[in-house]
């Protein structure tokens, strides 16, 4: 019956202050609010820029099979397996051995504790698939192969473009994996993304090489050029050193040229090999490899055994700043590409959100205006409920820490029109009741029984709508499914609660009047 | 009382051409896809200078050779919206067009929004957002079928079809792009249509239950005069709050709420004209009902 106890009225008042508090807490002073939760403003609102990055494994699966194939060429030499034509074709290791020998090979290959073909156990499977066609072997990477070489890939690449995003200062970054060869970058405030693209743009592999002077050099020789691409120069493949000996780089003005060098510092190994290739190496030229271009090669006067050294070659002051920044945060295990770009500047969200809120105020005052016209009293009982309906939104949001989007605020635009559907359909429900029983209170008591199946499977078709939008909606668009989501609850709870809570309390106080509603 | 009956006939048979007009254009002249699905690139620019119109921006991107590109004004009078088609996006493409705007048109801008997509994230992007649409008509399909009768599932399953087709037609016929925002749209208004399909079906179930002796025919008019005005209030409701997204929520939301003010029209429709005449075809009658509710 319509008799609410004088608890559940406090209930309902109690959590209908604290989510007005805890909604308009957002716009207060952060210092001075007890309550330090604020809505999440969407890249669309606040400004800043969303990349979508993708790791280009190619290079991490040729070398992981280059890996591969020297291990194997030892091996089979340590266990005096003859084979024959072992090289790498279509993404795979081919060899020949004897046929009396494959079989051996192939125990090798598949047993479980094989160090040169892991297994894993979680997946059942090697990291290689084995053929045998004959005496011809084929291995290639399994499925799980692949799987672990992107999962590995994608996270040292994730760790990087921490460290190289964290270098450059933003604003609270959001970095964080997609799938299994995705990076997803969102930056906060950032209008203009270009730095940041270049920094992410280099996998900064760092590599110290003798310029040969002929092709006699046992590691053998490549031609490289220099970054300016003017010229180019032969460069042993043997490696002196690489990033990863590096502590520390920094830009640097150098008093005696008045140029502006990268200064950096080895750790002990590297310091040590550093030190012995420039004691052997004196008036040789010692190439500097950044992503397979040549920075500088100066001749080596001197042996430098202190692990400091400096590059030069013609910088700028920011492009020393970004070499050293590239070499502090180590590099990429494989190329990036960026897939995608949104960029919003500032003025723009704050444009967004005038007019979301504009488009919010006009429709809320036109709903409310139209159900006080339609309804007269009850009409204010359904705008006093969506007006602390949309505290409740607001509030929820807040307190889960949502992101709001443009969209999302669409979504509770959007949700104020359909809000009052539920009273509405309570309401009509009723005003048929009432031709039909004279009691008031019987009459509205069995208005609201009627009319809750309808109101539980309209609310529930708009929800799997939403569900279904969040899980495959991206960016801006789940922040429209949540809030649509978000909004069904409390349209459910605000109805329920406190406009059956205000019709009660009016209905009792007018039992007798009639044409009520 | 109306008769809403009298023309299932009628506006049948208009729902029908409706549909077939909207596949044929669908067909022939294909949808709008913005770059969230066709990839490229999207810049929404802010002349500082009053000189500046399309005809001067669209001379310096010729100039630039960026392939098929379109320039048009964007709200503001100095606001303009610039799509450029090319499928590589390399790292630095915004960077150069942002150098030489400068330099050939002079006068400053201000890069309000920047997007880039490659061709593997527009095509996923679509992908998904298609599997999202089938998803959640099957959703629908499922739902309605465990909560009524399988009659009804299809009624309010063609009423559905009957919403979004349309509403895709239109888009197609005044050849308004369809980006990530508009999927969204259409999934809300599959949501809608559905609740309102819902509550005349409810009534219509009722109905069922009380009166034996009521044909189908007459039964779903019965039913959909009594809700009636509740349809309609909503409606309104809805439509108001649409409205007001179209008119003052800004340029970003325009298609959005377009897409949403069609789909509550027709959804309205469908739901009296699609979802009910269904019924009586399929014969719908108080046994369909009681053997539901002796299982």
């Amino acid at each position: 019956m319509l008799y609410f106890s004088k608890l559940r009225i406090t209930l309902v008042s109690l959590v209908s202050l604290f989510f007005i508090y805890i909604a308009s807490s957002n716009f207060q002073d952060p210092d001075r609010s007890l309550i330090s939760k604020r809505i999440n403003l969407g890249l669309d609102l606040q400004g800043g820029s969303y990349l979508l990055l993708e790791i280009d494994n190619g290079p991490v699966e040729i070398q992981k099979l280059q890996n591969t194939t020297t291990v194997i060429r030892n091996f089979l030499k340590d266990k005096k397996i003859n084979f024959n034509d072992l090289r790498i074709q279509n993404k795979s290791i081919v060899f020949t051995v004897s046929k009396n020998n494959a079989a051996l090979v192939e125990t090798f290959f598949l047993d479980k504790e094989s160090e040169i073909n892991p297994y894993y156990n979680q997946y059942k499977s090697h990291q290689f698939d084995l053929i045998i066609d004959g005496s011809e072997i084929i291995l290639s990477l399994s499925k799980y192969g692949l799987i672990e070489i992107k999962t590995s890939s994608q996270d040292q690449a994730l760790e990087i473009v921490r460290r190289r995003v964290d270098e450059v200062g933003t604003n609270e970054p959001n970095i964080i994996k997609r799938g299994n060869n995705r990076i997803l970058v969102e930056l906060p405030g950032l209008d203009d993304p270009m730095r940041i693209k270049s920094l992410l743009g280099k996998t900064a592999n760092l590599t110290f090489r003798f310029v040969s002077k002929n092709n006699n050099d046992s590691f053998g020789t490549e031609t490289l050029q220099f970054e300016d691409g003017m010229s180019e120069a032969l460069v042993s493949k043997r490696i002196i050193l690489n990033g990863e000996n590096l502590l520390d780089a920094q830009p640097q003005m150098n008093n005696q040229t008045n140029e502006t060098v990268v200064s950096f510092t080895l750790d002990r190994v590297g310091a040590k090999r550093f030190g012995k290739a420039t004691s052997t190496g004196i008036g040789k030229q010692l190439a500097i490899v950044l992503d397979g271009k040549i920075v500088s090669a100066p001749v080596i006067r001197d042996t430098i055994a202190s692990g400091n050294g400096q590059i030069s070659g013609g910088f700028t002051f920011q492009s020393a700043t970004d070499l050293a920044l590239l070499l502090r945060s180590g590099a990429l295990p494989a190329p990036l590409n960026i897939i995608e770009e949104r960029t919003v500047g500032p003025d723009l969200g704050q444009d967004s959100i005038n007019a979301g809120v504009i488009a919010l105020l006009i429709g809320f005052l036109l709903v409310i205006i139209f159900m006080f016209f339609k309804y007269k009293i009850f009409g204010l009982i359904a705008n006093i409920t969506l007006l602390v309906n949309l505290f409740f939104l607001v509030g929820i949001l807040t307190l889960f820490g949502a992101t709001l989007t443009l969209p999302g605020i669409a979504g509770i635009i959007l949700t104020v029109g359909m809000a009052v559907d539920a009273n509405v359909l309570i309401f009509e429900r009723i005003k048929e009741e009432c031709k039909k029983e004279k009691n008031n209170i019987i009459a509205f008591d069995t208005g609201y029984v009627k009319s809750k199946t309808a109101i539980i499977d309209a609310n529930i078709t708009t929800l799997i709508a939403a569900i279904i939008l969040f899980l495959m909606g991206s960016g801006p668009v789940k922040g429209f499914s949540v809030t649509l989501a978000v909004g069904i609850f409390t349209t459910l709870f605000s109805v329920y609660f406190i406009a059956r809570m205000l019709t009660g309390l009016y209905v009792v106080r007018n039992k007798e009047k009639e044409n009520l509603i | 009382m109306i008769n809403f009956n009298k023309f299932y006939r009628l506006f049948n048979l208009i729902s029908l051409s409706l549909v077939i007009m909207s596949i044929l254009l669908l067909l022939f002249k294909g949808l709008n896809y913005g770059v969230d699905f066709k990839g490229g690139t999207l810049i929404e620019l802010r002349a500082n200078d009053k000189s500046i119109n399309v005809t001067s921006l669209r001379q310096s991107f010729r100039q630039m050779n960026v392939g098929d590109f379109n320039v048009k004004k964007f709200g503001n009078e100095n606001d303009f919206l610039i799509k450029i088609e090319k499928k590589d996006t390399s790292a630095n493409a915004i960077e150069i067009i942002k150098k030489e705007l400068t330099s050939s048109v002079g006068g400053s801008f201000n890069f309000r929004r920047v997007e880039n997509v490659g061709p593997k994230v527009s095509a996923e992007l679509l992908k998904s957002g298609v599997i999202a649409i089938a998803l959640s008509l099957a959703a629908m399909l499922f739902y309605i079928w465990v909560r009524f009768e399988w009659q009804f599932s299809l009624g309010a399953i063609l009423a559905l079809f009957h919403d979004v087709i349309i509403t895709l037609g239109l888009f197609s016929l005044f050849s308004l792009e369809i980006n990530l925002s508009i999927v969204a749209a259409v999934l809300t208004i599959v949501g809608y249509s559905m609740n309102d399909t819902v509550v005349i079906y409810d009534r219509v179930r009722e109905n069922l239950r009380k009166f034996s002796d009521i044909k189908i025919f007459e039964l779903t008019n019965i039913s959909i005069n009594e809700t009636l005005s509740r349809t309609i209030i909503t409606s309104v409701t809805t439509l108001l709050a649409l409205v007001s997204i179209y008119l003052f929520g800004g340029e970003i939301l325009k298609g959005f709420s377009l897409a949403m003010i069609m789909g509550v029209v027709f959804g309205t429709y469908s739901s009296i004209y699609i979802a009910n005449p269904v019924l009586v075809k399929l014969r719908v009658s108080q046994k369909t009902i009681l053997k539901e509710d002796s299982e």
